[in-house]
This record gives structure tokens, sequence and C-alpha cells, in this order.
């Protein structure tokens, strides 16, 4: 199990490699020079070249490329061309929000998910099993932004049963954090229940086929305990696997669902550094979402293990 | 059995199997059905845009700013007095290009990329390790950055959408080249000394090819989402091109007294992709049974 | 009637209903057979027989919906069972009836542990405390002969051997001493060595305990081994049933002899040698070595082939048997080149092809064809039967015109319509679509042409036919057959000569007659004392 562990961590590396490179590419292969596309079309000679300066765009590209893991590897993204503030220190402010409204939707679309995707698979053919895979493909189609202002629209203006926008930090109390993050999460988690609602379905279906479900039943095990038992902790390394790769999908969803809740957190960084063409803090929040999704799933290798004792090489 | 008579046969073949296509197909699934008729709508929507009674989609008219929807208007206006209706009609034409374009870029892409780490072990380690990399970067991040680095224009944006949506393709393509190189018929081709790209043309990318239609449909529901996220952000094509991105975008600061300028293309564009998602679904449930177990 | 001798089971007029639209309308129909206490009652016979169907009817495991029993009874000790609700079917199924299936491998949970498997059963069962659960596991897999119990209920599935899991799969349907056991082909995908062992198992209980065992088999071996009276079922109908020995050496019904003479006999008949024909095929200390590394420890190393040594004589058949692992896949795949050899040489007409480089790998490619195992998969399912037929031919520039002749020739040869060219494989049975790559492996006029476990998966009356085939091809064209099998009774039937493998190498070597009636080494010995049924002469019936 250990040498599997470490394996896994080492195989990592390169792929954290592949994305340094990717986001250090490009900046310096986009068409034009980058300094002046960062520097946008009011820029004077002189920002181009304090911004040529800050980024290092004179020196060669080795170089650049070299100087840029070894940042890297100091935790140093870079400093934001509009506030000179080090990149880490703008993601530390922004970090709070950001991080609650994931855990809030991962939690709550998977304490949804699972179980109705199991129920459908269950009750396949049934009209149960219809309707949660007609919520799956809707759930699926329909974009966030316009679901989280037609939610808005709902229960902030039209019931006003909820505040309208904004964020409140859980530290600062409970109920106004709870008050605050129920639209932006449940707004965030449609598409999460979608998916694995339909990954846990397909998965317990496949499972259900196993001749060891067979083996169960011919032991006299009930209906319940053969889907709880059996197949539904066999379903957990595909439905894992999904949440992991859910995490990129997350991400995105997170930066649309904190403009359309005006909630401070690290997608309006992006939204604002888009809009300054701060390329520093895009970058350093590219960098710092992929590692991110690099290391989430890392850590879901390791819990296979847990879950299945063949995994032990 | 006579040639004509045989020539019969299979002409018959064919009106049966179209017969039984129909039966079973379009009655066993029939949300295929209506997924694409209602994609068929909407192509035909974006392609004959002048005729649908809309106007010019980027006419000012101050004097009609923020009307409701009405007879006159029907999805509203705009704060430029702009026809909402008419807008979100032409919208759809980028919506479906960069939807298609996606699609068929990722697709072709991704296959050539997906054969070659399939069949050329050396290639494999690296290929797949920059398909790993290009995964873990957020789709979304990364159309921004490469948006906002070489400029605003359907094309960049276009492209912008296609690169992360590739490596999964890839990863599709390998996952059946891998196992169809090991199915036995591959095998006698090859003790039967086929060479290789006749074995990868005759014997394995025809099983790529039903997955990979359903994969298309998939990337092109999940690029028309991105398009309009991106236009939202205001990181998509340039403002003056009516797109249900920015549309939307336009309409954030009016929400809470305009909401039509968000509603109204919001919806065309959930309908849309809807409607491809389930042409999709039914595709992938006739097509290959197999794989509609596994998704 | 008294108890002893109330059938423990007793099936009534039994039908089952397929879906609408199969191929027929029942799964079977009016089944009646039953099972005495005390006693193995083997139901026999191929693919689609409806024995299977059977069984899961009396377990009530038959699909939902799909299948459906609609007339009959299925009396376990005097109860019907098609009238139990299903929480009653639940209450009976591992405590009164238990069953075990075809592949341990997968029938076993691979994520619980050994011990928690057959504990499951006492847990829905018996109000036992978790310590006389655990206590009656260990029992069990004692009474199975499981090795170091106390230890093994901690391991799970994937660390023990096939042979292992069923024997776990036993101890499970045992634990509550039902009147009842089933057991749908248990021995089927086991070496034969380890089948032996499981039979042996099977009757040991069912003399111990006084269970009545309901065994379903193929394999008339296993019935001459194990049966006290048989049921011989066709197309979902009984065509013939009673006492074993009785029935196999006089069969009353056409299909049953039919069945019994196509069982191959373990005496080969008397073959001509072929000494002074030209060798065609030839290895010399052939080795296939598989290196695992790793970046945490040593790399593995696994020994798949090692100096294997043979050669074929043109028109002669070289037998290579073994077990599951014994590396005689390897060596096929080998010569035809679809793996490279770690080291060694492959002849061919004297010609080394073993380190050949991929582009003059090609050119000798036409000289050595395969036909593989699996009829099903051996066809590209996308392309006619024609188009696979001609693609070798025109690879070697025969013109698409003599290539498509050639084809219509060798269908005639192989005993097909060859106006069927243009129809696509699933058109085919699994025996025509083996005679389709037989013609496929000849259109490329090779010298060797390899069989790897070509007749295994075939039905044996389907079976026999592929045989006489091939043994007509190599007449024929005075081809060298390498036939590799696991199977024993075939390999005595067609091959000249046999070698023997086990662990990667060839232990034992010789003409098959002599291999056969004298085997000199350990394990080629016991591997022929484990052949099911091998005192049994099949096919020689007592005349009616």
């Amino acid at each position: 199990m250990f040498s599997f562990i470490a394996k896994r961590i080492v195989a990592t590396i390169p792929v954290m490699g592949v994305v340094a490179l990717f986001v250090f590419l490009m900046l310096r292969l986009s068409p034009g020079d980058p300094a002046s596309v960062i520097a946008g079309d009011y820029a004077t000679a002189a920002d181009i070249e304090r911004i040529r300066e800050q980024l290092g765009l004179s020196d060669p590209i080795v170089v650049q490329f070299g100087n840029w893991i070894w940042q890297l590897m100091r935790a140093d993204l870079g400093i934001s061309i509009f506030s000179n503030l080090p990149v880490t220190t703008l993601i530390a402010q922004r970090l709070e929000p950001t991080l609650m409204l994931s855990l809030t939707t991962l939690t709550f679309s998977v304490l949804v998910a699972v179980p109705l995707g199991a129920l459908a698979a269950w009750k396949a053919g049934t009209w149960i099993d219809r309707a949660v895979m007609i919520f799956a493909v809707a759930g699926f189609s329909l974009p966030v932004f316009v679901l989280g202002y037609a939610l808005i629209y709902e229960f902030s203006l039209a019931l006003q049963w909820l505040p309208v926008q904004g964020y409140k930090s859980p530290f600062d109390g409970l109920l106004p954090f709870l008050r605050h993050i129920i639209l932006p999460t449940v707004t965030l988690s449609v598409i999460f229940i979608a998916l694995f609602a339909r990954i846990t379905r397909a998965s317990v279906l496949e499972v259900l086929e196993e001749d060891y479900i067979r083996t169960a039943r011919a032991k006299g095990q009930t209906e319940r305990k053969v889907l709880l038992g059996h197949a539904l902790r066999n379903a957990a390394v595909p439905i894992v696997t999904v949440i992991g790769l859910g995490i990129a999908l997350l991400i995105g969803g997170v930066v649309v669902t904190e403009s359309v809740y005006n909630i401070p957190g690290l997608g309006r960084l992006v939204v604002d550094a888009i809009l300054k063409r701060d390329y520093p803090i895009i970058q350093g929040l590219i960098l710092m979402f992929s590692f991110v999704y690099i290391l989430v799933n890392l850590m879901i290798d390791i819990v296979y293990t847990l879950i299945d004792p063949r995994i032990r090489y | 059995m006579s040639a004509i008579a045989d020539r019969d046969a299979n002409r018959s073949g064919l009106r049966e199997r179209l017969a039984e296509f129909r039966r079973n197909v379009l009655s066993r699934h029939p949300t295929m059905a209506i997924g694409g008729v209602l994609l068929i709508l909407m192509i035909l929507g974006a392609v004959f845009a002048p005729l649908l009674f809309t106007v010019d989609p980027i006419a000012l008219n101050p004097i009609q700013r923020l009307r409701g929807p009405g007879a006159a208007q029907w999805f509203g206006t705009d704060m430029f007095g702009r026809d909402i209706y008419s807008r979100t009609i032409y919208g759809t034409r980028i919506s479906l290009f960069v939807g298609l374009a996606a699609a068929v870029l990722s697709i072709a892409i991704g296959l050539v990329i997906g054969l070659l780490a399939g069949y050329v072990r050396l290639l494999d380690t690296i290929l797949m390790r920059v398909m790993d990399g290009l995964m873990a970067i957020p789709g979304i991040l990364l159309a921004i950055a490469l948006v906002s680095l070489s400029g605003a224009s359907l094309v960049t944006v276009t492209v912008a959408i296609t690169i992360p949506e590739i490596p999964r393709v890839v990863r599709l393509v390998r996952a059946i080249v891998l196992s169809v190189r090991e199915e036995p018929y591959v095998e006698a081709a090859v003790a039967a000394g086929t060479r290789l790209p006749l074995i990868l043309i005759r014997h394995i990318l025809p099983n790529t090819i039903p997955p990979l239609i359903v994969q298309a449909t998939y990337v092109c529901a999940s690029a028309m989402l991105t398009e309009s996220i991106l236009g939202f952000l205001g990181a998509g094509t340039p403002p003056e091109i009516p797109s249900w991105g920015n549309i939307m975008a336009e309409g954030r600061t009016y929400f809470q007294i305009a909401p039509w300028i968000i509603f109204f293309p919001g919806a065309l564009l959930a309908l849309t992709v809807l409607a491809v998602n389930v042409l999709g679904d039914g595709l992938r449930d006739t097509l290959d049974p197999r794989i509609a177990k596994k998704m | 009637m008294d108890q002893t001798t109330q059938p423990v089971l007793d099936i009534r007029g039994l039908t089952v209903r397929l879906p609408i639209r199969a191929d027929r309308e029942n799964a079977i129909e009016d089944v009646s057979f039953s099972v005495l206490p005390h006693e193995i009652l083997c139901v026999v016979g191929e693919s689609g027989s409806g024995k299977s169907v059977t069984a899961h009817t009396v377990m009530g495991l038959l699909p939902p919906k799909q299948l459906t029993a609609t007339a009959g009874q299925v009396l376990l000790q005097g109860d019907d069972l098609l009238k139990k609700t299903p929480g009653e079917m639940r209450a009976l199924r591992g405590a009164r009836m238990s069953m075990i299936f075809q592949e341990p491998m997968t029938a076993l949970n691979p994520l619980m542990s050994i011990g928690d498997q057959i504990e499951e059963i006492l847990q829905i069962h018996t109000e036992m405390s978790a310590r006389e659960r655990l206590a009656r596991v260990i029992e069990v897999m004692e009474a199975v002969k499981l090795p170091e119990p106390e230890r093994l209920v901690h391991s799970y599935p994937h660390q023990l051997s096939g042979g292992q899991r069923q024997r776990v799969m036993i101890a499970g349907a045992l634990a509550l001493e039902p009147a009842l056991l089933i057991a749908d082909e248990p021995t089927t995908a086991l070496d034969v060595t380890t089948q032996a062992q499981i039979l042996k198992l099977i009757k040991d209980i069912q003399r111990t305990h006084g269970t009545a065992v309901l065994f379903i088999t193929h394999d008339f071996g296993v019935v001459a081994e194990i049966a006290d009276r048989v049921v011989v079922m066709q197309h979902g109908l009984v065509v013939e049933q009673g006492e074993a020995k009785a029935v196999l050496r006089n069969p009353q019904h056409p299909y049953t002899r039919m069945l019994i003479s196509a069982v191959p006999s373990m005496t080969p008949p008397a073959r001509p040698p072929k000494a002074d024909a030209p060798v065609v095929l030839e290895t010399q200390d052939l080795c296939k070595t598989y290196r695992d590394r790793s970046l945490f420890r040593a790399a593995r190393e696994t020994r798949a082939a090692h100096n294997v040594e043979l050669s074929v004589r043109r028109g002669e058949t070289l037998g290579i048997v073994g077990e599951s692992g014994s590396g005689k896949s390897t060596v096929a795949r080998c010569i035809v080149r679809l793996i490279s050899p770690t080291s060694g040489q492959i002849l061919i007409d004297g010609h080394d092809i073993a380190g050949l480089s991929a582009s003059r790998l090609r050119e000798n490619r036409r000289l050595v064809q395969i036909v593989f195992q699996d009829p099903y998969r051996s066809l590209n399912p996308r392309r006619s039967v024609g188009a696979s037929i001609v693609e070798g031919p025109m690879n070697f520039g025969v013109g698409k015109a003599e290539a498509q002749t050639r084809a219509r020739d060798l269908m005639k040869l192989v005993d097909l319509d060859p106006n069927s060219l243009d129809r696509f494989p699933h058109q085919f049975s699994g025996g025509q679509r083996q005679r389709i790559c037989i013609a496929r492996a000849l259109a490329m006029e090779p010298d060797v042409l390899i069989a790897d476990e070509a007749v295994s998966a075939l039905d044996v009356s389907v079976q026999a036919q592929v045989l006489e085939l091939l043994d007509d091809v190599r007449k024929r064209f005075n081809l060298a057959i390498l036939f590799i099998t696991h199977d024993l009774r075939v390999a005595a039937q067609i091959c000249d000569r046999i070698a023997v493998m086990y662990k990667g190498e060839i232990v034992e070597r010789g003409p098959a007659a002599e291999v056969f009636r004298a085997p000199s080494h350990e394990y080629t010995q016991a591997l022929f004392n484990a052949a099911p049924g091998r005192d049994f002469e099949f096919g020689s019936f007592a005349t009616a």
C-alpha cells in the first residue's frame, strides 16, 4: 500500500510540471507582444516596458522558465500588475468564501445525488428512474448563471425569503452565513447532482449485473441489503472518480456563481483580473486551481486503497 | 441466387432496416427524436434568422430602452433599446457555430492524438502526461486566459473552448484502441500481414466512431455553455457580436428592473443544450449499448 | 411414501416462458425430474438446452420480467416453490437450498473478506452470536479443506486461487446444512487438476452430509465421474433420464447417443508416424520473460515460457497440453510473432523469424497462421466474412478476383455456402465462425497452422465436427499443425505427438499414444489422473 501511494505521489510531479509549462507557454506563445497585450489598449510605452520588466519577458526563454519554476517552488505566484500586491496575498484574502462555497456544494450534491442515483438504479425502468434521469439531463443543460438569476428572482426578489447577494463568514455567525450561502450552493449543486446521480445510477446498475450480486441473492439476502451492502460499495470507485474529475467543473462553476451572487471569492478575483487584464493573477489562479485539482485526485487515489483491497500494489 | 435477386434482397434489407430503425429507435427513444427535431429547428432558425420577423439586432433605439416583452418587442428591449428577440435569434448562430466547430475540431484532433497514443507506446507516456496536465487546468479558466491573451474574436473563442475538450476525447479514443487491439480479429489481421495504417483504418477506427459521435454531442453542449459563460464574464466574443452570453452580460446590471434581458436568451440556451444532450443520450443508447451503461 | 425415498426436489411439468421475440417460445417446457436424498443428479446438455434456467428457477433467481415460470410445480421437500412469496423464497435460499456457480472468480464480492462472505449467510438466517458465527465459519472452512482457516477468514477473494474460491463458495453453501445443493457448472472454469479436487469434495460432502445435489454440466466426463442419475436436456426439453451408468452405456434417445459418441476418447487412435517428412516449424531455447519494472522494488520477472524446444513436421499435428498459466498460449503467440520472444530461435522452413524487424517479419507472415479460441471475437463484426478471408492474400499481392475465387473454394472446403461470403459474422453460429476462421487461415496457404484452443469454446457436438475439419485440412494441404489445448481428450484424438507444458517448460513429450499409455513425468501423471471420467470409454454402447 505504501508503495502504491508513493508511486501515485511521484506520478503527480510530471503532471504538475506539464501544467506549469502550459501556463508558462501560454503567455510567451500568444500572438503579438505579451507585454503590450497585458498592458491593454491605452498603455503608454513606459507602462509596457514596466510590465515587460516585471514579468521578466526580455530574458531568454529558458532563463525565464527556470526563474518561473524556481519562483513556483518558493510558492511565489508573482505580483499583481494593478495592486502591486503578491498574488498569493490576494488569493489568501479571497480564499475563504470560495472554499466554503465549494465545500457546501460538494457536500450537498453528494448527499442528494448518491441516494438519488442508487434509487434510480434500484428502480430501473420505473417512473422514479425516469424522473431522476430527466432531472439529470435537464440539470446538465441549465447554464449556472441563468439558474442563479432565476433563483434570486424567485426567492430573493419575489418572495424576499433570502438576501439577494453577498457573503457572510460562518465565523461571524452561522445563520447569516447559511442565509447567504443557500442559493449559491443550490445553484452550483444542480449540475453536480445531475452528474453524480447519473454516474451512481450507471455504476450501481453495472454492479447489479455482477455474479456476486447473484451470490448474495442466492444466500437469501434482502434486496435492500444487496443494494446497500454489496452494490453501492462496489460502485463507489467510479463514483469517487467522477467526484474527483468534477473538481475541474466545480472551479469553473464557482467563478460564475460568485459573479452572479456577488461573493468576494477567488472567482471574483479572476473576473476582475480579466477586466483589468491583470495577467499574473489569472496565471496564478490557474496554477493554484490546477494544483488543487491534482492534489484532490491524488487523495482520491489514496481513498481507493481504503475502498478496494485489490489496489495494494 | 442471381445478382438481381441479390440486389433486391439487399434493397429490401435496407428498407427493412429503416423500418426497424423507426420501430425500435424512434419509438423506444422518443426523447432522441424530440432532441433531433428541436436541434434542426434551431439550425433552421439560425440560418433563416432574417426571415423570422427580426429587426437589425444591433440597431440602437434609445427611445425604446428597457421595454418589457410585448406585442412590438416580443422579448423586450435592452438598455440601448435593441430588440432582444432579434438579438437572441441572431445569437443562435454564434452558439451553434461555436458548439459545432468545437465538437468537430476536438474530435478530429483528439482522434489523431488518441490513435497515436494507443498504438505507439513511446508516444503514449508523453502524450498522456500532457493530456493529464491539460485536464488538470480548469477548462473555463484556460479558455479565459487564452482569450484574454490572444484577443477576443469568434475564432479565438472557439479555439479556446476546443482545447480543454481535447483530453477527454484522447482518453476515450486511446481506451478503445487499447482494448480493440487485443481483439483476436485484430491479431488475425496482424498475422495476415496487414500493415499498421490499414489495421488502424479497417479494424480499429470503426470502433471509435459510435462513441465519438456521442462524445461530439456532449462536447457541443458543453462548448455552447462555456461560450455563454465566457460572454457572461466579459471574456467572450467582442461585445458588438450579439451572442447569448453577451446579451446576458449586458443584462446583468439591469437584472432587477429588466430580468427579460437574461431570461429569454438563457431559456433558449438551456433549450438548445438540452436538445443536444437528449440527442446524445439517445444516440448513445442506440449506437453503443455497452457504453450506455457506463455513462 | 416414507422419509428416505421422498424426493428432496421434485420438478413436475415445469415450463418457463422466454421474452417475446426470442427464437423459441419457452426456455424450458414440461420439464419433470426429481432429486432423491443422498444422490447426485446431473443435468447435462449443450448451450441453450435450458439446464441453467431450470436451476435458476428452483432457486427463484430468474431475471424478473424476462423469464417467468408459467406452468408446473417445483417441490422442495414437498413445498411448492412457485407459490412462495419473495420473502419466503429468501428464507429458503441459503438455508434449505443453496447454489454454487460457474465462475468462482466473479461469484465472490471482491471488497468483502472471505470470512464475512461466509458469515453473511449465518447473519441472514440465524440468531447466532458473533462468536458462534465465527466458530461455524471456521468449521465449514475446515470441512471444505481450506488451509489455515483462522488466517484465511481475513483474506480477500483476489488473494485466493480459483479452486480455493470455489471452496469458499461451497463452504458458504453448506454453512446451514441445506437439504439441496445446486451446482451450476461449478468446475467448468477450473483447471483439470483443480476440477478433480472440487468434484471429489462435492462427492465427499454429499456422502458425509447426505445433501442432495443437483449438478448442472455440459461435460460427460464429469457425469461419468460424479453422477448417480442423469437427466439429458435439449432445446428446453428433457429427452432422457435414468441411472448414470445405464444412460452412458446404453442411451435410448438419438440425441444422447450423438452427444456421448461425440466425447473424444482418452485413448489415441493409431496414427502412421511421419518421421521422414521435413520439419517446417522448430523452436530452439525459446524464452519469454515478462519484467514488471517498478521504482520502489526490484523488478519482478515472470518466466512465461522457458527454453521451449519443439518441432513439427509437414503433415503432422503436435499438441501442446497444459493448464492455465502453463505458457502454452505464450509459445503460440511467440511463434505467430504477435509477441516477441525474449530469446531463442523460431525456425520456419529453416529460417529464423524470432528477431526479424517489423517489415521483414511482414514478408514472412504468410507461412504461419493462427485460429483463436473465441469464435465471437475472431472476426471483425463490421466486415463481411469474405472481406476477412481475402484480406491476407491481398496483402501479399493476390488480385481481388483471384482472392475472391480462392475464398469461395475455401468456403466450400470448410462446408459453408460460398454464396454467403458477403454476410457478416453475426449471421453465423459459433461453429460456423470457427470454420470461417480456418478458411481465413488457409487462404494464406500457410505451412504451419496454429490452433490456440480452437475448439474449446464449442459445444461437444460442434467440437467434433471442427476437429474433423482440422484433421481433414491437415491431410489435404500436408500442413503442420500446432494444436494448443487444455483438453486431454481433444489432444488424444487429433495429435500425433504431445508436449506437456507446466510452469513455462515442456516437462514431457512423445508420440500421443505413448504419452497417454504411460505418462512418465509426475505432473503428466497427475494431469491424466485428474481427467474426469478417464476410465470410461464413451461411445462403446451396449447393443440395444
